[in-house]
């Protein structure tokens, strides 16, 4: 089943407004182009340190909220964590951003109307709101359980109370909500809003728990995840994960064109940081030959 | 004298085959090539050249497989890949209907295997020229790198170009942190390359001072980007001294069109582009227009006419018919 493709765009995109949300910074961005080919789950990936950058890998972002001002905009959320974050987080209005977009394979949404419990951690949970957006307009039930380290880094607290059913929050530190994670909150949300399905977004241990969770419930679970790369549109190769496909079979799929949204129990979370030995074309293995109804592992 | 509106004459070729103009993407940086024509048209690079396809499909290294580092990046793929026979079923036909030239790159851990890939491959369809990638660990020889030891690429490739059509050009593909290039160089000559390319990534490391942990998987990585570029005009200069008459791909850390001249001046009749393109999916483009235009200023009505220039000797003028002779074309 492939989603049907969205063509990214290279764009030379205008910051509009910058703002702290707490511990993260916010970056709007017109990009036109990017916008109106956006669906939640998407993402898109910033070119840093200006014209003659020394820093050459490309930083891939969730996109927050798209609105339809001066022609389409973005809005990227991000946490100061290396020297490309840094820079970005120095920009201000009227600066011009190297943006390519709309990448990867978005959010599933389901046909019929249905409950969604909608898990966020740290700033991941900032792709959630366009999914909310979508599955509400489809007549869906939207729960959210959003949580983080301490208070300053739940992101979208506010807009989840306004949107969603219920909103669960929980913090590590007790600085806000329950103390604890989300996966300690999370079974009695889909037990309370009778989920029928679970999406979530944030780190890999997270995402590894939510998946756990949504097994047991036996629903089905989409993950959004986070991994390393260079460039965003799959030709760096650098952003691979285990991934169990329709045939059974392991492969190292980019997270960039194959995600960066998997169904939970299709990704092998414990071996992320491996090459599994049954994995297709790991060292020392069998190997597979890729034949008429094999998909290919690119 | 050259009037603004004319164009320069930027056509090349690898051997006796002819690019359009000389700017390719390099091996293992354009994955499958679906990803970037989805931003351009293919048909419009000098040509495409492959991953370096392997015979059995391979998962590569373990993440994290890349490490950003001042003015390039540190990978360790490990040739993720398809193998051939899904290369072959797949890659290259879409390659061929894009109207890409492909120069396809190989890699083994054996003088057998790449003789067995180079079997596989005399028949395809479209294969406008191998690359044998040289840079793998010979699993005859306790893992020693191929590039490192002249006497196995003379092997490699003499194997190769006798396996392959006579009349698909076999480039061989060198790495340059070995103790004499141009040895090594002309050893792949005098086994039947009939064009070199280099530079292939030097191996390189680099250590997470939080984690206190190399940052790859692997531990070391080979380091690309604009860091290696001198690397990559000293190889070029030695080689292209060395071997006048054979024609050479450069590569190593291009992001602009001067870039691109540089290596050409070098000696370079062909400028792939890779870690450029990770930055900018449109790299090569631009580059071959910057390219153009700064040829078009030099005056230059032909590409060919810059091959290797800034080997003639001091004093003499930019373009003097001797310089045309000694270029590679």
């Amino acid at each position: 089943m492939e989603e049907t493709a969205v063509t990214p765009v290279q764009v030379t995109g205008t910051v509009l407004t910058t703002r702290r949300v707490d511990a993260y910074h916010a970056l709007t961005v017109v990009a036109p182009g990017i916008a109106e080919r956006f669906r939640p789950g998407h993402f898109v990936s910033v070119a840093v340190g200006g014209p003659h950058t020394s820093t050459l890998t490309r930083r891939a972002f969730s996109v927050h909220d798209v609105k339809p001002d001066y022609g389409g905009t973005v809005e990227l959320v991000f946490a100061v964590r290396g020297p490309g974050t840094s820079w970005l987080a120095e920009r201000k209005a009227r600066d011009t951003l190297d943006l390519v977009g709309p990448l990867g394979r978005p959010f599933p949404v389901p046909r019929d109307p249905c409950a969604c419990v909608l898990v966020g951690g740290e700033y991941g949970s900032a792709s959630l709101f366009a999914l909310a957006d979508t599955l509400q307009q489809r007549g869906c039930r939207v729960d959210f359980v959003l949580g983080a380290a301490s208070a300053d880094r739940v992101f979208g607290a506010l807009r989840a109370r306004r949107m969603g059913e219920t909103t669960t929050l929980t913090t590590e530190d007790g600085s806000l909500g329950l103390r604890g994670r989300v996966t300690d909150a999370l079974p009695s949300v889909i037990a309370d809003a009778r989920a029928d399905v679970v999406y979530a977004c944030g780190p890999m241990p997270m995402l590894r728990g939510v998946t756990a969770v949504a097994v047991e419930f036996d629903i089905p679970v989409q993950v959004c995840v986070e991994e390393s790369m260079a460039c965003g549109y799959g030709v760096c190769m650098t952003c691979v994960l285990p991934v169990i496909g329709d045939d059974g079979v392991t492969r190292m799929v980019r997270s960039c064109v194959e995600g960066p949204v998997f169904r939970g129990e299709r990704v092998r979370f414990e071996d992320i940081g491996t090459i599994p030995f049954d994995a297709l074309g790991a060292p020392g293995g069998r190997a597979q030959e890729g034949g008429a109804h094999t998909r290919n592992v690119s | 004298m050259l009037t603004p509106e004319m164009s320069v004459d930027m056509r090349t070729y690898l051997a006796h085959v002819e690019l359009a103009n000389p700017i390719t993407t390099a091996a293992g940086c354009a994955a499958s090539g679906a990803e970037l024509s989805q931003f351009f048209d293919l048909a419009r690079l000098g040509a495409v050249v492959t991953r370096s396809i392997t015979m059995a499909p391979r998962a590569g290294r373990p993440t994290p497989r890349m490490a950003e580092t001042p003015s390039g990046m540190l990978n360790a793929v490990g040739l993720q890949g398809p193998g051939v026979e899904v290369f072959l079923e797949r890659e290259l036909p879409r390659l061929v209907e894009r109207g890409a030239r492909a120069v396809v790159s190989i890699a083994g851990g054996s003088v057998a295997e790449y003789t067995a890939l180079a079997r596989r491959l005399a028949d395809a369809p479209g294969v406008a020229a191998i690359e044998v990638n040289l840079s793998c660990p010979n699993v005859e020889d306790l893992g020693r790198v191929f590039a490192r030891d002249p006497a196995a690429s003379a092997e490699v490739l003499a194997s190769v170009r006798a396996t392959m059509r006579y009349d698909v050009p076999v480039v061989a593909k060198l790495a340059p942190d070995v103790a004499d290039i141009v040895a090594v160089a002309r050893a792949c000559v005098d086994g039947g390359a009939d064009a070199l390319a280099m530079i292939n990534s030097p191996l390189g490391m680099s250590i997470d001072v939080d984690t206190m942990r190399p940052s790859l998987a692997a531990g070391t990585g080979g380091l690309s980007g604009p860091a290696i570029r001198p690397l990559a005009v000293r190889c070029l200069w030695q080689v292209h001294a060395a071997l006048p008459g054979v024609p050479i791909v450069g590569m190593g850390g291009v992001l602009t069109g001067r870039d691109a001249l540089e290596l050409i001046l070098a000696g370079a009749c062909v400028v792939s582009v890779g870690t450029a393109l990770f930055h900018d999916p449109y790299a090569c483009l631009r580059i071959l227009r910057e390219l153009e235009e700064l040829l078009k200023e030099r005056g230059f009505e032909r590409l060919a006419d810059a091959v290797g220039l800034a080997h003639r000797p001091p004093g003499a003028g930019p373009r003097h018919r001797i310089d045309l002779e000694e270029s590679s074309l």
